[in-house]
């Protein structure tokens, strides 16, 4: 895919030959291009930005951008766009009063949706937590790990979650929820509730 | 596989996003250079493998990444309580035993 | 005649199934058991130890004889199935087991004729000592028969085609076992709205429900109140119904293991999955996991034909199958006695009723009385005949405990029932203690240790009516309801009542094989022999006798064990103790274990960005951790050490690109930074100013090499470190553990940028060259981007952090660009450096071009135990810090010991003679046994450059040798070497400055 930024040169995404998967039941695609860094030590966010910071294992979100916890001090910014930049620079200079950490990982990482009414059924192949909704409800953040890779897990919807995982594990990840899928064979599908919204 | 409780996360989590770190409370000699080697013998290599409980460090690895300690029973491998790093270690109710 | 013990009319579908080559047929709805005994086939397998023929002896899982091979095509062979729990499909294909070259004409069964050498502690009787390993007895008459006698069951060959998956659930409830008592507590738990999972072994669920014939629930037929529960379940979403799935552990936290068998009972290939291993957190756990019935242990007790009553009861109700045409019956239980009722009803000729108790209800005589049964009260079974079949049983009465000379009765199938023996093991293995309840003679479930309640008949009740209301109670405790469930009626159930442990009276002059282990092929005259010897504790006799350490780990004869250890000991059975029970319930596969981790999902594989521009340019990949590297590049007609050997003189010639990616990588970022990186590594950095680099040294605590990289200093505040490709994780863990435990007060973050950057080394003379036409925004001139400095600008447009260092003594770049760009950047500086001749080198060249600089590899020069001094390395420590981690522990004794090991280079006398990594390192060249070694290679290559070998080393007190000849004893000889200085190459260093 090219990247607004830098046009002339081939941008290899992490998610490119391996997604979309396509199955009954379960559908994983690769998240749109996005600016993602990793902020901690911060009290506060600018307000341009658009989310505050999130409360514990929980998500903000504005202005189709979104703050994930991760832990106690540090949070996953996320926003739409291939150039991490110039809203790197902008943060990094609005933030600057603070004692704290913008550090840019567009690239260390590649978000990956996997959506579908097997889909809280697949995740729990390999995610030994408590996925129904009443224990990870929608907005709901999670690190945790997928079989043997770590994960940054974010329900979006019922049956849609939002995960965040190191570019060169995504072939991995996406292989056991292919596995995991065809595991389900005979298993009664039931999904249900709203759809994930378009943004963040 | 356990469940362990995350003082920061303030959930219980599933043993394997987590590491144990050894033995708790064995503090850092403030000025390394000034312990004898006896001194520093025992802050690097003696632990008191309690047969029991015993105080120990985790972290929150695959999680919230923070170091806690937790209350842990050597002979049942039952967590009996967490609690995060650089509080006193805490003196269980009998029931909790 | 096809299923001639088949009751008229019967209702599945015909299906044709082969049996030891033998075709027959069976129904829909059947196991293999039950339609091998339709057509009278009871002989299904040769004992373990003596090869003695066994038939089916039960109904369910707990069945010790009638294990089987299963033959589903290429790889898909199981052994030692049980047959009663193998489900039939058109065409299924199974074999018996331990027998050559027949089951009707096995020659193992000498072992049963020399059966007086494998008696209790054989094993360890044969295998101790010189006395018997090496002797011709052992050789020649002991091994052969073992070896061939030895397993149970062969293993398959192939590797399995299937796809087995796992996954987690949570739920409320977990109910273990779907019979009345656990389909009594689905129904109030999954009508309370709780998330329910119920499980059981069987296809379907009703336990003892499926074969009950005449008891009325709530005045519905049993089958029909079966029928209503599960359609309730079946449609609620909050349940979930998982059959043909056994809990097979119960771990800490209420988390229990399932394995599900989705595929075996349809012809291969028809199903996506085979099994489903389903690791279930459940909130609460109704564990109602039944009773298991003992069998009686009198001689010959082992032969085809005789078996549990009940199962003789299951397998005419539930699949309208005859045991036999005549049959006899032993028991100490009343529950045998409905088995005589059905079995006459069905037409079934029933010889006699022994029954081992003098006294005997007068409500079951009743019962007796009106089928017209024969009952023998105050009986044994004085012995058994037949061959491959039992063809008379000899019942004798016992009078003031002696035995009467035996009736001879003639029958073909001997059904016994010693009692029930309740299943605890999921009780037991949640580590809840068992509790003997003397009146009843049975261990039965004591206070619960986790959030768990057993119901019905593994609580010791029998009585279907109790068994329900247990049931309906355990649900409601478990969903949380207060107050008591609508009750229910039952009526027209019986036999509740009796039981019996250990050995009949029996007579000496009919003394047989009383068979206690079935499986492990135990008699109860091994278990004497045990005690005799002096065995006192259960756990010791188990081990010397082996008995319930088979694969149905004793389900049905562990009390009948440990009541003979009892006898003999003159102890209660509680004195004597039990044994433990152990995970898994009933054998899982190896598959589900494992799932879809295996192959290229057994580990994630790790791919640079750059990977496939090595892939396509040829690559041999290694594995480095997770990751794949490029090792070499070989061009046509190249091996490894002509393709190693291009790339390295091409490297000094001209320049060489490797790919770095893999490097770990931490950006360390706030205002006290240089602070937080002084204590962590041994270097002096306060001084270093951005845009300079520094060779970084870490230690653990105890002064020990753990990690070397680059810190760069990109501001004031924020670094770019690199660690080892294998530190990356460790030394991230080690900086935040001191960040957030003892470095308290620093404000510093940490954040992993490891695959942020794909990283392209270019090293070599003409690197500068290379480099130039592509970087914007900064200048790399000599003078303004000297060695050790980093810079960010663009290269070929896009945004990129340059290092000038040199991991192969020449002048080098380290250009990192944000991943997603690594191949078209590499792709860009790649071609450039073609016009320059340069080359791409693997991980192979590297490790050569850095020993030839005596640059050491953490993991290679270091194994934990060697400090910066022995590696001469105290350049890099900063002497006027006051303390960095390990500091304090460098100054310890034994690390200022004279004699440590220190790197050294070594130059063989030969330069043709590359020595072996490892290889330790002597003084004289043939040292005396118990010498100590000096020291050990730890690098050794060939250098292109040098034209001869080098190796890297410890030796003791290396650093005083140089000069020295030392020696490298080799199984061909000692290889004499020179203990020189580690630096082969360049050693002004003038080349990085380049
Ligand atoms: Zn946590």
């Amino acid at each position: 895919m090219a990247d607004q930024s830098h046009p002339a040169v081939a941008r290899d995404q992490a998610c490119d030959g391996v997604l979309p998967l396509s199955g009954d039941g379960l559908r994983v695609t690769a998240s749109p291009l996005a600016a993602r860094f990793v902020l901690r030590g911060a009290t506060s966010l600018p307000a341009w930005f658009g989310p505050s910071l999130p409360p514990r294992l929980g998500t903000a979100t504005a202005e189709g951008r979104a703050a994930l916890w991760l832990g106690p001090d540090e949070t996953l910014l996320l926003a739409p766009g291939g150039d991490a930049g110039a809203l790197f620079a902008d943060l990094e200079r609005d933030l600057a009063a603070q004692s704290c950490s913008l550090v840019d990982v567009s690239h260390r990482q590649a978000g990956l949706v996997v959506e579908g009414p097997l889909s809280s059924l697949c995740l729990a192949a390999g995610c030994p937590l408590d996925l129904r909704p009443s224990a990870f409800p929608v907005g709901m953040v999670a690190r945790t790990i997928f079989f043997k890779c770590e994960i940054i897990l974010w329900r979006r919807a019922q049956d849609c979650f939002h995960v965040e995982v190191w570019r060169s594990f995504v072939p991995y990840l996406a292989g056991q929820l292919a596995q995991a899928r065809a595991g389900t064979a005979g298993l009664p599908v039931t999904g249900g509730g709203a759809p994930a919204p378009m943004h963040w | 596989m356990l469940l362990i409780h995350c003082p920061y996360c303030q959930m219980d989590r599933p043993e394997t996003e987590f590491r144990n770190g050894g033995e708790a409370h064995v503090a850092r000699p403030a000025d390394p250079m000034a312990a004898s080697d006896d001194e520093w013998a025992g802050f690097l290599y003696y632990r008191s493998n309690p047969r029991g409980l015993h105080a120990e460090r985790w972290r929150h690895t695959h999680g919230c990444g923070r170091f806690f300690n937790c209350l842990r029973d050597t002979v049942s491998d039952r967590i009996v309580t967490t609690y995060k790093a650089g509080t006193m270690r805490p003196v269980p109710a009998p029931e909790a035993l | 005649m096809k299923e001639a013990f088949r009751l008229p009319s019967p209702a599945g579908r015909p299906i044709r199934f082969v049996f030891d080559g033998v075709a027959y047929q069976g129904r829909e709805g059947d196991t293999l058991a039950t339609a091998l005994l339709a057509n009278g086939v009871h002989l299904v397998g040769r004992s373990y130890k003596y090869h003695r023929p066994r038939g089916i002896l039960s109904a369910g899982p707990e069945e010790p004889n009638a294990l089987v091979a299963v033959h589903r095509g290429p790889g898909r062979m199981t052994p030692n199935l049980r047959a009663t729990q193998v489900e039939l499909y058109e065409g299924l294909e199974a074999t018996s087991q331990n027998r050559w070259p027949s089951l009707a004409l096995d020659v193992g069964v000498v072992n049963d004729l020399a059966s007086r050498f494998f008696s209790a502690g054989f094993y360890y009787k044969t295998f101790m000592g010189p006395k018997a390993a090496g002797t011709a007895l052992w050789t020649k008459v002991f091994e052969p028969i073992v070896r061939q006698a030895a397993g149970l069951g062969e293993r398959p060959h192939d590797p399995d085609p299937d796809r087995y998956a796992q996954f987690h659930a949570h739920c409320d409830v977990l109910v273990c076992g779907g019979g009345p008592a656990g389909i009594a507590a689905a129904l109030v738990a999954g009508r309370a709205g709780k998330d329910v999972i119920l499980c059981d072994e069987q296809a379907a669920f009703g336990g003892s429900l499926l074969h009950e014939t005449t008891a009325l629930i709530d005045g519905k037929p049993a089958r029909d109140w079966l029928a209503d529960a599960l359609s309730d379940l079946a449609g609620r979403t909050n349940v979930r119904l998982l059959a043909r799935t056994q809990a097979f552990g119960y771990y800490a936290q209420n988390f229990v293991a399932l394995s599900e068998r989705v595929a075996d009972h349809r012809p291969a290939g028809s199903s996506a999955v085979r099994e489903r291993l389903w690791q279930v957190r459940a909130n609460k756990v109704v564990i109602a996991t039944g009773a298991i019935e003992r069998p009686l242990v009198f001689p010959g007790n082992d032969r085809p034909g005789v078996m549990l009553a009940e199962a003789a009861r299951c397998y005419l109700n539930r699949y309208g199958v005859k045991v036999g045409a005549r049959v006899v019956i032993a028991t100490a239980h009343d529950s045998a006695y409905r088995v005589a009722r059905d079995l006459m009803a069905a037409g079934v000729d029933v010889a006699a009723i022994a029954d081992c108790r003098a006294v005997v209800p007068e409500s079951v005589l009743e019962m007796a009385q009106a089928a017209g049964l024969r009952v023998i009260r105050a009986a044994t079974v004085a012995g058994t005949r037949g061959r491959l079949r039992i063809t008379a049983a000899g019942l004798s009465s016992v009078v003031d405990g002696v035995v009467a000379s035996p009736e001879w009765i003639a029958c073909d199938c001997l059904l016994m029932s010693g009692g029930w023996t309740p299943s605890v093991h999921l009780h037991s293995q949640s580590r809840g203690k068992v509790v003997w309840n003397d009146d009843r003679q049975m261990y039965l479930p004591g206070v619960p240790v986790q959030d768990e309640q057993s119901a019905g008949a593994c609580r010791g009740l029998f009585g279907l009516g109790d068994v329900l209301m247990d049931g309906l109670s355990a649900g409601a405790r478990a969903a949380g309801l207060s107050g008591q469930p609508r009750p229910v009626t039952v009526c027209g159930d019986s036999g509740t009542e009796g039981g019996i442990l250990g050995r009949l009276p029996w007579r000496h002059d009919l003394a047989g094989p009383s068979f206690v282990d079935f499986q492990n092929d135990v008699k109860a005259d091994d278990i004497d022999l045990a005690v005799q010897e002096g065995m006192r504790s259960i756990e010791h006799i188990k081990r010397y006798t082996t008995t319930g350490m088979a694969t149905d780990q004793g389900k049905t004869s562990n009390l009948n064990a440990l009541a003979i250890a009892a006898g003999r000991l003159g102890k209660t059975i509680p004195e004597v103790g039990l044994t433990t029970f152990r995970q898994p319930y009933t054998p899982v596969t190896f598959g589900a274990f494992a799932g879809a981790s295996r192959g290229e999902l057994f580990d994630p594989v790790r791919k640079t960005p750059i990977h496939r521009w090595a892939s396509e340019y040829g690559a041999v990949f290694e594995d480095v951790g997770l990751w794949k590297r490029a090792r070499y590049f070989p061009r046509p007609g190249e091996d490894m050490h002509a393709a190693v050997d291009r790339e390295c003189r091409q490297a000094r010639l001209s320049a060489g690109l490797f790919d770095a990616s893999t490097l770990g990588k931490i950006e360390v970022v706030g205002p006290d930074a240089a602070r937080f990186l002084e204590r962590m590594y041994t270097n002096s950095l306060a001084k270093l100013e951005p845009g300079r680099c520094r060779y970084g040294l870490m230690l653990n605590e105890a002064g020990f090499v753990m990690d070397d990289g680059i810190i760069a200093r990109l501001a004031a505040d924020r670094f770019h470190v690199t660690t080892t490709t294998g530190g990356a994780a460790r030394v991230l863990n080690h900086m935040e553990d001191y960040l957030q435990t003892e470095f308290t007060d620093l404000r510093v973050w940490l954040t992993s940028t490891t695959e942020q950057w794909a990283v392209i080394a270019v090293q070599g003379p003409r690197a500068r060259d290379i480099l130039q036409p592509l970087v914007e925004g900064f200048d790399i001139a000599r003078q303004a981007m000297p060695h050790m400095s980093v810079r960010e600008g663009t290269v070929c447009g896009i945004p990129a952090r340059v290092m000038r260092v040199s991991f192969t003594g020449e002048l080098g770049y380290e250009i990192n660009v944000p991943a997603d760009f690594g191949r078209a950047v590499w792709d860009a500086v790649w071609a450039a450096g073609r016009s320059h001749d340069a080359v791409a080198y693997g991980t192979e060249a590297m490790h050569v071009l850095r020993a030839e600089k005596g640059y050491i590899i953490v993991g290679q020069e270091t194994d934990g135990t060697v400090t910066p001094d022995d590696l001469g390395l105290t350049w890099a420590i900063g002497k006027a810090k006051p303390d960095f981690v390990g500091k304090r522990s460098l100054v310890r004794p034994d690390m200022l010991a004279r004699d440590r090991k220190q790197l050294v280079g070594l130059l063989t006398d030969t330069p043709g003679t590359v020595l072996e990594e490892g290889a330790q390192i002597t003084a004289p060249a043939h040292p005396k046994i118990g010498d100590a070694a000096l020291g050990f290679v730890t690098s050794s290559y060939t250098s292109p450059v040098l034209g001869r070998s080098i190796a890297l080393a410890l030796v003791a007190a290396g650093r005083s040798r140089k000069g020295e000849r030392l020696h490298v004893p080799m199984p061909g000889g000692a290889l004499a070497v020179t203990v020189v200085d580690p630096v082969f190459f360049d050693p002004e260093g003038d080349r990085v400055h380049g």
